[in-house]
């Protein structure tokens, strides 16, 4: 076949033909194979395309979609290298399966002495026998080493025997190739490949819309068939569903089912420890085939299998936990009464603050968080902070702020304290807002401290006594503008401070004050500031203090309000909502299959280890003993060959040697 | 060709040990599952027969294997004997804290292996036949501890809670173990094979450093902690998936650090071929061979190995191959070798090109074992569940 392959007189298919059963070829393909393959994990397949936006920018963005980098294994160029490989190993196989077949029963009995001689084993002796014993004790020896044999005559009265073992051997070459042939078409009928051959024909559209599943337009629905899918839904419990979301680009299609999944119950075991143990679904299968609804428990590793299709407990989340809600208010424009409502977990409504509307989006639900402590240096402590529950608050610009408020007080150097956390984009990291508990361990304290800071005429009030006992310290004449200017300045500092903190007004000193006073006047404008906000806080707290500890109590609780006050403003939220009570309400994760390729493919896998393994350990040995008559003496040439482990074949070969030399002597006796 | 022949030194044993150690495997086995027979499955079953076939088959030409296993098994259950149902004896008690409570088994095992390499190389240097049979009794002894280790670990998850119970090879910890443990049999098998000691300092090197490397984990990141099974991993397939990796990884490492001694011979030859390296190492042409041996083995388990992991992966994640960045980089592994493969069968190259790629072999599957870990998420790292 290498003659022929250097002859110019091949037709252009011939030389294709042996082009694509070259031996270079199949090494290239299996390398540029393993390197495209390399791809595909450094670039996080299958992300949101906004995702891929935000990190390569806009032109990177279009130049690695159309190189199809976003969803590799499903690139017309991978596809082209894979089929070039199977391409390839059937050519390979159609090439050299006949002579395989051939050389596996083939006990070459036309072997010439002089090729035997030239072996490179190859041994001969004399013996005393007579020749027909020797055929005898020869055949019977490399029977009983199973060996298949052969006996032919040759001229002169010589016989030679042929004998075989691992002939099987070759049938390893043709598993092995064949199964790569036999697993990559079964593959291909369980990829997205006709779905994606579908789309480029315009047949079907990807939605890429938030919409609910009965709005989704015919032509990105597909209807039940005998296609391969994988797609997932989220069922919460005591609900079902008829469909599967099949993740395709940058959004979805709908794959309708045969039959309705209802969740009736999703649970998550743990260990004693806290950690997850298992994630376990009861289903309910409703087909008008079916005599009666399947029940059928499912988890992580147990799937459910009906119909050729397979439903996996793949994630869970939440399933619109309803959660009772009270809105503290914080802002001033958001008035003096805590409100209460019920809402659920992604249900959405408007809030008015002040003139302005807001959208409360709430997002998340969790019974439990044993987390570490955000707070605290070693994050091995972990520390229960109850249920939590996120929201976004959006303004009419559309931007928004997330919030997640736990609701198991946190302590802090021994007080107690609610937090909640706040970020401007799900790229950053929570700030977190400390609201002290008063010694109740309730929120009422700080909120009643809290209105009293909003409140304008207590805050003349106290301005106003202040104003009076600061210039009596003086030395009590009383100067009109000084009085007015003290007390404006009084009152605007706290103002200031409850519209952005002390931060405000130390801008405010550094912005307005000239320099040659900042020194002695910002110190005094702060301490002005802390002693309102004192007064401010004695004023209204209800409970005078009887002992001593009870005064520096309120004194440390004073400081902790201040401190949560001071940062309301980058809080963003005009108030605090404290859950009051929840019913907590689970989805499943499913994942639903069909794979009509997976049969194949395993068929493939088998074939493939056998394959494996007989070409590794099972070796082809041939042996061709020639036994000769010359001059009355009986001479026997012994040569062998194998076609792997030449060094074990060696040592077996000078084995079989002895052996039959030994046989030899031994019947000569 | 008679000049090799006493380079081959795999005399099967007689008969009667032959049969009487397949006899001693046949009764343990039997008695396991007489015993316990209400609480196996049929795949406990079924598993519980297939390693008794394996040991049989193991340990019927090779009697160092044979005295591993029955003292592994000896210890292992004195030491199971010892704990009864507390595991708060493994501090108390003297033989458990100091040599069979899993942890301590580990650093008898990782200070062997260190010390084993130490041995093999002084022999190799000195040239001292003895030094170099030091190294051996060293590797069986640190393979030894380790799989006792390993028992015991098994046991000992068992006695946190019933629940915890699970085959030690779940996490990168109990793998690293798993890899030298594997490594070093793989070489000792070669290596009475061949009767070549001199490559033993070269094997045991990189089993030094996965020991280092765990040392540095079980210090750093308090990973030798024994924890519950996520959800993901609580299959039976995981227990033979796992295994037959790692026997594929451990042949990857062995062939690649035969590739080494290889060009180490090749360049000392070049220069000094009466050297010491150029003279002590084995011939080239059985360097060459072993490397393909190595690799074939490889191959072979490692094709097993991903077959599991796709029937698994079927089970688990609702598909049979998902082009998660560990499945793909097991892939990866998997065609580099067929190139290995067919470049060697077909093409006949040998020598120092092929001892180069298996070297840059075993770094493309140093990263699919660890790299893909640390680099790279997936579905292996179960992130959401
Ligand atoms: C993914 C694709 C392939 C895999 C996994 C594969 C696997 C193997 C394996 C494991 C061997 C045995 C090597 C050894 O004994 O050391 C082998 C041998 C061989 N392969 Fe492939 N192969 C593939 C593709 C191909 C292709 C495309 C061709 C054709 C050009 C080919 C031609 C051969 C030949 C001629 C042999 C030698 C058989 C012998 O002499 O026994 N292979 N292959």
């Amino acid at each position: 076949m290498s003659e022929k392959s250097n002859s110019p007189r091949h037709s252009l298919s011939q030389r294709l033909f042996l082009f694509l059963g070259s031996m270079d070829l199949a090494i290239t393909l299996l390398l540029a194979l393993a390197v495209a393959s390399i791809i595909g994990t450094v670039l996080q397949q299958n992300q949101p395309y906004t995702d891929y936006v935000i990190k390569f920018g806009p032109f990177w963005f279009e130049v690695f979609e159309a190189a199809g980098l976003y969803d590799v294994y499903s690139a017309l160029w991978f596809l082209a290298i894979l089929c070039l490989l199977v391409l390839s190993t059937s050519v390979c196989v159609i090439r050299n399966t006949p002579s395989m077949l051939k050389d596996m029963f083939n006990l070459r009995t036309q072997v010439q002495e002089k090729s035997l001689r030239a072996m490179h084993h190859s041994q001969q002796w004399d013996t005393e026998n007579n020749l027909k014993d020797s055929v005898a004790y020869v055949e019977a020896t490399l029977d009983a080493q199973g060996f298949r044999v052969k006996q032919t005559p040759k001229d002169g009265g010589a016989v030679l025997i042929s004998a075989m073992r691992g002939g099987m051997n070759r049938l390893g070459y043709i598993f092995t190739h064949l199964a790569i042939i036999i697993i990559c078409l079964g593959g291909l009928l369980d990829s997205n490949l006709f779905l994606k051959f579908a789309e480029w024909q315009g047949k079907i559209s990807i939605e890429t819309r938030d919409i609910p599943t009965s709005e989704i337009p015919n032509e990105s629905r597909l209807a039940v068939g005998y296609q391969a899918f994988r797609g997932s839904i989220n069922i919460p419990e005591g609900r079902s569903a008829q469909v599967a979301f099949l993740a395709m680009k940058d959004g979805y299609l709908l794959q309708e089912l045969p039959f309705r999944v209802e969740v009736k119950d999703f649970r998550i075991e743990h260990y004693a420890t806290g950690q997850p143990k298992s994630f376990e679904s009861d289903l309910v299968v409703y087909d008008d085939d079916l005599e009666k609804p399947l029940e059928q428990m499912i988890a992580v590793n147990h799937p459910l299998l009906y119909k050729g299709y397979a439903i996996y407990q793949a994630s869970f989340s939440d399933g619109g936990t309803g959660l009772n809600l009270e809105a503290w208010p914080l802002d001033k424009q958001a008035g003096n009464e805590t409100v209460s409502f019920d809402t659920r977990v992604f249900d959405s409504r408007k809030m008015h603050w002040g003139d302005e509307t807001v959208q409360l989006e709430m997002t998340a639900f969790r019974p439990f968080n044993i987390n570490p402590d955000p707070t605290d240096d070693d994050p091995e402590r972990l520390r229960n902070f109850g249920p939590s529950f996120g929201f976004k608050i959006r303004s009419n610009t559309g931007e928004a702020k997330e919030y997640l408020n736990y609701m198991l007080p946190v302590p802090r150097n021994g007080r107690d304290f609610y937090l909640s956390g706040v970020r401007n984009s799900p790229a950053e990291e929570f700030g977190y807002l400390y609201l002290p508990l008063d010694a109740d361990g309730e929120l009422v304290g700080f909120q009643r401290f809290l209105s009293t800071l909003h409140d304008s005429e207590k805050i003349e009030q106290v301005a106003q006594t202040m104003m009076l006992e600061t210039l009596e310290s003086l030395d009590g004449k009383r100067d009109e503008t000084l009085e007015q200017s003290l007390k404006q300045t009084l009152n605007s500092l706290v103002k200031m401070f409850m519209r952005g903190g002390f931060v405000e007004v130390s801008d405010f000193i550094e912005t307005n004050i000239p320099e040659t006073e900042k020194e002695t006047l910002g110190p005094a404008y702060l301490s002005m500031l802390r002693e309102m906000l004192a007064r401010l806080y004695f004023m209204q707290a209800s409970d005078v203090p009887s002992t001593e500890q009870e005064a520096d109590a309120q004194l440390v609780f004073l400081q902790d309000a201040v401190d949560a006050i001071g940062s309301l403003s980058r809080y963003g939220s005009p108030v605090y909502l404290e859950l009051t009570d929840y019913d907590h309400v689970e989805a499943s994760g499913l994942q639903i299959a069909r794979s009509p390729g997976k049969p194949i493919v395993y068929l493939g896998c088998a074939l493939l280890i056998v394959g494996v393994f007989v070409l590794f350990y099972l070796p082809q040995r041939r042996l061709w003993i020639r036994v000769n008559e010359i001059n009355g003496r009986v001479n026997l040439l012994l040569a062998g060959m194998s076609n792997r482990n030449p060094r074990e074949f060696d040592q077996y070969f000078e084995k079989i040697t002895q052996h039959l030399k030994l046989a030899s002597g031994n019947s000569s006796k | 060709m008679t000049n090799n022949i006493g380079i081959l030194n795999n005399e099967p044993s007689r008969p009667i040990e032959q049969w009487l150690w397949r006899g001693l495997i046949f009764i343990a086995a039997a008695l396991l599952i007489v015993r316990y027979f209400d609480v196996l499955d049929s795949y406990e079953l079924s598993i519980t027969v297939f390693t008794a076939a394996c040991l049989a088959f193991l340990g019927q030409n090779w009697p160092g294997f044979r005295r591993h296993i029955i003292i592994v098994s000896a210890l292992s259950f004195f030491a199971i004997q010892l704990y009864g149902d507390d595991l708060g004896i493994g501090k108390t008690n003297f033989f458990l804290s100091f040599i069979l409570a899993s942890q301590s088994a580990f650093m008898w095992m990782s200070a062997l292996f260190v010390m084993a390499t130490f041995a093999y190389f002084s022999g190799l240097l000195l040239r001292s036949p003895f030094t170099e049979k030091v190294g051996t009794v060293l590797t069986w002894s640190a393979t030894t501890m380790g799989v006792v280790g390993l028992m015991v670990r098994w046991r000992e998850s068992y006695l946190i809670s019933p629940d915890v119970g699970h085959i030690p090879v779940s996490n990168l910890y109990e793998v690293f173990i798993l890899f030298a443990v594997i490594t070093a049999l793989l070489y000792l098998f070669y290596e009475r094979r061949y009767q070549t000691r001199s490559l033993g300092g070269f094997v045991l090197l990189v089993i030094s450093a996965s020991v280092a490397f765990q040392l540095w984990y079980t210090f750093e990141k308090q990973a030798h902690e024994i924890q519950p099974l996520v959800p993901a991993l609580q299959s039976y397939w995981m227990k033979i998936h796992v295994p037959a990796n790692f026997v594929g990884y451990g042949a990857f490492a062995m062939a690649a650090m035969i590739g080494v001694a290889y060009l180490f011979k090749s360049w000392r030859q070049e220069i000094n071929p009466k050297g010491l390296l150029a003279t002590s190492l084995p011939d080239l042409s059985i360097m060459d061979d072993l490397m393909y041996k190595a690799i074939a083995l490889g191959f072979a388990f490692f094709t097993v190995a991903t077959v599991l992991g796709a029937l698994w992966a079927a089970e688990a994640w609702g598909g049979y191959w998902s082009w998660d960045p560990k499945e793909t980089w097991a892939l990866i592994v998997w065609l580099n070798y067929a190139a290995w493969l067919h470049m060697r069968m077909t093409k006949g190259w040998n020598g120092k090109p092929m001892a180069w790629w298996a070297i840059i072999g075993l770094f493309v599957t140093l990263f699919a074992f660890i790299g893909v870990n640390m680099f790279l998420s997936g579905l292996h790292s179960y992130g959401t569940l």
